[in-house]
């Protein structure tokens, strides 16, 4: 019997997820976990593995196209096997009009299923709010809650249901109304900037300094816009998000890393011998997680009820995509890794992260991040916390420094540590003792 | 047209009952020669003689129980009780008497008395004269419990009681006696017993009240317009049978409701009207419906500044108001 190949939950919260490609074509074999398909979801690219062996019978879902998570986007089975569509109603949701799935992502009107009640994302869902999303089959997501703790009223309903009848409401305008395209129909002194140029401008240029006016008219200087990729938009609602939510301090220690750089030159070699590259990160990981255990309420996260300590210390891990991104890989209880442990953990993460093989658990979790600024030459920084967590660890560039040491002059390898916390769960001085605490094991590192 | 008092309103509407049919007249405490505690039934006893202005004694039960007596034999008394705090004695009369009486004999006999309290706090009176006492009376089908908040009602709606052929027990604001002053018409009218009436229209909130509250509500209405909270209020008027109606169809416009009443909260009239928009306007509401009433204490406290805490205001009910119409 033929089986489905169902789009997967890419994560927790994430509801839809994309085709990117399909790595088989209808009639090719396949065998059970050979890699079948890219998806891609706001949080997470991956290659699906083959749930069976077999012929790819059917593509439901062409790449580019977005559904559902559980849906179903093909088939395989044996040659000339004719498909069952069943309805089986102990499977609604796997059942999936196939004329439903070939709608292009913008046409397929959004599911619309609220409840009055708490809502994880929203907050309180009134009544009446319920009624009216479900009634007009309004996304909440996109409207801005003006009630108390920023839960959706029925007049942001309203005014928003007014602002969308506006819109359709423009008539067409006719043709003669419409400015015409192309070179014919633009005015000549757009067509060819700086000839034709009006006494009054004349005189501006004739100041020392000043920006030709036309410049800014100049066709070939005409802004593109870059189409949003899942993951850009992603980072940005993050971003925003993080901004909106925490009140964000930075404070920033300077560690002399000597005993640090001593210890890796000394167990490099025997690392690489055991298949480790042990790079810094390692070093800052573990230093995080001692200071993390003697400071539990760093690892935690704000919530109205109270400031919810985490039971693990998992941390997130900035890793730059270059152009694509950043992504934020978790080494799951950091604290209970040695460093050849973290240094394994983090080539692997790090390693799939670029060639985008994560698994979609791999990048929820965490309960603090780190991101290594320094890669790039930054000194210091002031980094947005991954929210829900209280804090970030930015490490900067290590750099040969002068510094004073019993008052003599030294050239130690310095790097600066920012730490931007949650000013909601901690003070300026609980942060800086935790700082402090990191500053402490690295420069003492044995 | 004449902008009278409250109190007058309420002299003006017997007086012409009286001078209509010769059947009503009037019984209770000090309601002959004094005119009344409250003078309401002033120059009544000079005007219709000692027959139909009744001077009883100190007895409630008496009071009511004369009052069913001649009702049943087709007169239609006006029974006063000085203070609705003193009704308890005739409570078995009202209840078991008066308002079964019609169901009892399938429409063969029916009370057609009123029954005039005087209720409420405000005034000084202390434990035994400032009692609100409807959430008592509001359990009792077939007895209708009408409440006015303007003179123009007062007038209109006792008029409309003293014709209605079952018992009717009618709730004033004694606060309001002299306090409430409006324009109401010469001459006859009945403003109908049953319907509720919007004294302001408005969208973000609405807030149920009656009697001395409606009159507050409106005045923080005013308030919350400058604030740019459009409150819509409703004035019950008649709390047996309620105007659901009314209620539901504001409640459903605003999704915002706040019942205001005077008597404690707990057991008090407005978890009935609660009940009524949670059971039939749930899908519309926006916001939990909020009851705004009397602190849960025995009595209204006779210490000024504690009655003063007891008692609803303008500025209790505007604070709740806002508050609810930001959740």
């Amino acid at each position: 019997m033929a089986i489905k190949i169902i789009m997967p939950k890419l994560g927790e919260s994430v509801v839809e997820g994309t085709v990117v490609n399909w790595l088989k074509k209808e009639g090719e074999t396949v065998e059970e976990f050979e890699s079948l398909l890219e998806v891609e979801s706001a949080k997470v690219s991956t290659e699906i593995p083959s749930p069976a062996s077999g012929i790819l019978l059917k593509i439901l879902v062409s790449a580019g196209t977005t559904v559902n998570a559980e849906t179903v986007i093909g088939w395989i089975g044996e040659e000339n096997e004719v498909i069952q569509e069943t309805n089986d109603p102990s499977e609604p949701n796997l059942i999936v009009n196939k004329g439903d799935l070939l709608v292009e992502e913008k046409n397929v009107e959004q599911e619309v299923d609220y409840s009055a009640g708490r809502n994880v994302d929203l907050g309180f869902i009134s009544p009446v709010v319920a009624k009216i999303a479900q009634e007009y089959k309004i996304n909440l997501d996109q409207i801005n809650g003006t009630g108390q703790g920023g839960r959706i009223t029925k007049k942001d309903l309203t005014v928003f249901l007014e602002s969308r009848k506006e819109k359709p409401q423009d008539p067409e305008k006719a043709a003669w109304e419409t400015p015409g395209e192309g070179d014919l129909f633009r005015p000549t002194e757009l067509q060819f900037p700086g000839k034709f140029v009006n006494p009054s401008e004349k005189k501006v240029q004739n100041q020392p300094g000043e920006i030709r006016k036309e410049e800014n008219f100049s066709p070939s200087r005409a802004s593109r816009v870059i189409p949003h990729t899942k993951r850009r938009k992603s980072i940005a609602d993050h971003m925003v998000m993080s901004k909106h939510t925490s009140p964000h301090v930075t404070t920033v220690m300077e560690v002399d890393l000597i005993k640090v750089v001593s210890h890796r030159d000394e167990v490099k070699a025997m690392y690489v011998a055991q298949g480790a590259k042990l790079t810094f990160t390692a070093y800052f990981i573990s230093a995080i997680s001692q200071a993390l255990t003697n400071f539990p309420i760093v690892n935690s996260s704000w919530s109205d009820e109270g400031i919810e300590l985490k039971p693990d210390i998992n941390i997130g891990m900035a890793t730059s995509l270059g152009q694509a991104g950043l992504i934020v890989p978790v080494i799951r209880n950091a604290d209970s890794l040695s460093l050849l442990g973290l240094a394994r953990k983090i080539n692997d993460l790090a390693e799939r992260a670029r060639n985008q093989k994560l698994k979609p658990d791999e990048v929820i979790g965490g309960s603090f991040t780190i991101t290594n600024h320094g890669t790039s030459g930054s000194l210091f920084a002031t980094p947005i916390i991954n929210q829900p967590q209280c804090a970030i660890l930015g490490v900067g560039a290590i750099q040969k420094r002068v510094t004073v040491i019993n008052d003599a002059i030294a050239i130690r390898p310095m790097v600066y540590l920012s730490l931007t916390f949650d000013h909601r769960i901690l003070d300026g001085a609980s942060a800086d003792g935790f700082l402090a605490k990191i500053v402490d094991i690295l420069e003492n590192w044995n | 047209m004449a902008e009278i008092t409250m109190v007058e309103a309420i002299r003006d509407a017997m007086d012409e009952e009286m001078a209509r049919d010769e059947d009503v007249f009037i019984v209770g405490e000090d309601v002959g020669q004094r005119g009344g505690v409250f003078r309401a039934t002033i120059g009544l006893f000079d005007k219709y003689g000692e027959s139909r202005v009744i001077d009883s004694p100190l007895a409630e039960l008496s009071i009511v129980g004369v009052g069913i007596g001649a009702a049943l034999y087709g007169l239609k008394p006006i029974c006063e009780i000085q203070f609705a705090d003193f009704i308890y004695p005739a409570f078995n009369q009202i209840i078991s008497e008066a308002s079964k009486m019609c169901y009892r004999t399938n429409g063969d006999w029916t009370v057609p008395m009123v029954i005039r309290a005087p209720y409420g706090g405000g005034i000084g009176g202390g434990l035994y004269h400032s009692q609100s006492i409807e959430a008592f009376f509001t359990h009792a089908p077939g007895l209708k419990v009408v409440v006015p908040s303007t003179p123009y009602d007062a007038k209109g709606l006792l008029k409309a009681a003293v014709r209605d052929p079952n018992p009717v027990l009618f709730l004033e604001p004694k606060k309001g006696y002299r306090l409430i002053k409006g324009d109401v018409p010469d001459g006859d009218f009945v403003v109908p017993i049953g319907p509720a009436n919007i004294s302001k229209t408005g969208q973000d909130i609405t807030i149920i009240a009656y009697g001395m509250m409606h009159y507050y509500a409106l005045q923080s209405a005013t308030k919350l317009a400058e604030e740019g909270i459009n409150a819509e209020v409703i004035d019950l008027r008649t709390l047996y049978p309620v105007d659901q109606e009314t209620i539901l169809n504001s409640v459903k416009k605003t999704g915002k409701a706040l019942i205001v009443h005077e008597d404690n909260l707990t057991g008090g009239y407005g978890g009935e009207i609660a009940a009524i928009i949670a059971e039939h306007a749930f899908t519309f509401l926006d916001a939990p419906v909020r009851r705004l009433a009397g602190p849960d204490v025995p009595a209204v406290p006779f210490s000024h500044p504690m009655q003063d805490w007891f008692m609803l205001n303008e500025e209790k009910i505007t604070n709740a108001a806002r508050n609810l119409a930001n959740y």
